[in-house]
């Protein structure tokens, strides 16, 4: 049963990781290098006084997509936080250790967290888009960043629908509320509102967690093609998911409950599916609990 | 016997007859409440309307509603109670454009920026606000509010609509800091994290996505405020000078619908034309109300049906 369950598991990722080899040499041709970049050196995030995630020490390589995996409260979600500095915004979390994007320290003093989530942008676990039109939604953060002339808007938001793989659907109805747009593809417009500031970094947190198989697929297909201009780092309960999507995934695990979390093991993907370094990632990917 | 008992226990979900009694009685008692509620309601609307009969008939829809002049007791007497509405909707303008700007902004404030202890402590303060007489508002707006409105403007009367619109507008400010600040805080959190993480400060998240999410409810909230205001009578009857002429500026004295109510009624004749008059004022103040409030439930049943709370 565990074995079946196992090599299963194996063989997508296997499959996966071919096609990402190729979308990775594509990568090498279409865009400079070092951008989006992430370096994290002994991470540590505190709620109070509850240290909730330890010494997480890892890179994070552009272009490419970054996989978070482990079981529901190992502090995936808030580890992303920490990349946009979302986790300032909910008071009394304190992070510790640094964190560079692209050689600068996001937590240094001088660092607005509102100029950096323009460079690293998020997507969240249910679709969440603004009471708007379809229009205004993808133009809301160019507004903010000072667009205002209506043909530069205009080329922005075809551009974000397009590369959020949404644009056929709706190019004839932009106008539309977006709450007349079904859950998948509310949440292709998030991602591409996301796209529309131009971010280096798309943190996406369990973006297809509240979607049916078809849509998840479409978000999937949007990300592989994403990864070509963007650093993607996405948290995910489904191991096939990682499998199929990420070029390397990070696997952390919170012990006890009374212990913050750690990253147990960083890596390849393939590397992690097929020949995990640690035994406690193995039994997580065969499904022996979690 | 023996086995047949505790399988009606268990059908009748372990209740005796007395308790399935006590319970059938404590559902008709909440039913007929509920009914009364909506009896009482109509039986006012009827009552109104029935007691305006006698005025609709003998001085009609149109010389009152139009009409401005207000000389009830002469003879015969005139009933025009244009300056009555107009005093109404003008001390009720004054207290809107005085309480919405600062109550939308508390309310603002109280949901989007304020410490968890300033907002406990500001709701109990909003609460006692609204739990003050109305009489108790009245004196203070004779003593301070007043004096300063004759001083300020050099009036030989600091009686007049401003003064009564001013503590109309502090009198209003409770129903519309509180219901602002709750469809303010019905907007889901996910909405502001979405624009914050687009690079947007707290205040443009503010500005561009959660007050306009939130429009409906602040709406309401403005309406119920326009309800509470309108129907006011004790602090106006103190505050505005009771003049029932047509006002044309807001530093003359007026008289409100509610005041005129308060003030005649004690000294008609029960059944004559003047107290008939009255019910036809009564029926107006009566429609308005129920409008507005009706209005403000559509809004906030629209707000609430949206956000699925």
């Amino acid at each position: 049963m565990v074995t079946g369950l196992r090599s299963a598991v194996m063989a997508v990722s296997a499959a996966a990781w071919s096609s990402a080899e190729e979308g990775a040499r594509v990568v090498e041709e279409t865009s400079p290098q070092g951008s989006g970049r992430f370096e994290l050196r002994s991470v540590s995030v505190a709620y109070g006084p509850e240290t909730v995630i330890e010494d997480v020490t890892m890179n994070i390589p552009p272009q490419a997509v970054t996989a978070l995996i482990g079981p529901s409260g190992c502090g995936k979600s808030t580890l992303l936080r920490c990349l946009n500095r979302m986790n300032d915004e909910l008071g009394n979390v304190r992070v510790s250790g640094t964190i560079a994007l692209d050689g600068q320290d996001i937590m240094a003093r001088g660092v607005d967290p509102v100029d950096l989530r323009m460079r690293v942008g998020q997507v969240f676990q249910r679709p969440n888009p603004f009471p708007m039109s379809i229009y205004d939604n993808v133009a809301y953060g160019p507004r903010t960043q000072g667009i205002r002339r209506r043909d530069e808007l205009d080329a922005i938001v075809e551009d974000s629908l397009r590369r959020a793989a949404l644009w056929d659907e709706v190019k004839g109805s932009l106008k539309k509320h977006a709450f007349d747009l079904s859950g998948g593809q509310q949440q292709r417009l998030c991602i591409a509102r996301a796209l529309a500031t131009h971010p280096e970094v798309l943190l996406m947190d369990e973006p297809a967690s509240a979607l049916d198989p078809i849509s998840t697929q479409q978000i999937e297909d949007t990300v592989a093609e994403l990864k070509r201009s963007v650093t993607i780092v996405i948290v995910t309960h489904n191991m096939q998911q990682a499998a199929r999507i990420s070029d390397q995934t990070a696997f952390m695990l919170r012990e006890r409950l009374d212990m913050p979390a750690r990253l147990i093991e960083v890596g390849e993907t393939r590397k992690v599916f097929t020949n995990p370094d640690d035994p406690r990632t193995e039994a997580y990917i065969t499904g022996r609990f979690g | 016997m023996t086995h047949g008992r505790p399988l009606t226990v268990a059908r009748s979900n372990g209740r005796t007859a007395i308790r399935r009694a006590a319970e059938a009685v404590a559902t008709g008692f909440i039913r007929v409440s509920g009914w009364t509620a909506i009896v009482v309601l109509a039986a006012i609307a009827v009552f109104l309307a029935w007691n305006s009969v006698r005025a609709l008939r003998e001085v009609g829809v149109g010389p009152i509603m139009v009409g401005t002049e207000w000389y009830p007791t002469s003879h015969p007497g005139k009933f025009g109670a244009a300056p009555l509405i107009v005093g109404s909707l003008l001390v009720t303008s004054i207290a809107l454009v005085l309480c919405v700007p600062v109550g939308l902004a508390a309310a603002v404030f109280l949901s989007e920026f304020a410490t968890r202890r300033i907002k406990e402590a500001a709701k109990a303060v909003i609460e006692f606000m609204a739990a003050i007489p109305s009489v108790v508002y009245g004196l203070v707006g004779v003593a301070l509010v007043v004096p300063a409105v004759k001083s300020v403007f050099g009036l030989d009367s600091g009686l007049t609509a401003l003064s009564g619109g001013i503590v109309l507008g502090i009198m209003a400010l409770p129903t519309v800091v509180s219901i602002s600040e709750d469809a303010l805080h019905a907007v889901p959190s996910s909405l502001r994290h979405a624009s914050l993480a687009l690079g947007n400060t707290r205040w443009q998240t503010t500005y561009k996505v959660t007050i306009p999410a939130a429009s409906s409810g602040i709406f309401a909230a403005v309406m119920l405020g326009v309800g509470r205001a309108i129907g006011e009578t004790m602090a106006v009857l103190m505050l505005t000078g009771n003049a029932a002429v047509m006002p044309r500026t807001v530093l003359e004295s007026v008289r409100t619908m509610t005041g005129t109510i308060a003030a005649e009624m004690g000294e008609v004749v029960q059944g004559g034309l003047h107290y008939s008059v009255l019910f036809v004022v009564g029926l107006v103040l009566f429609a308005v109300t129920f409008a507005i409030n009706l209005a403000a439930d559509v809004v906030l049943e629209k707000q609430r049906k949206r956000w699925g709370a």
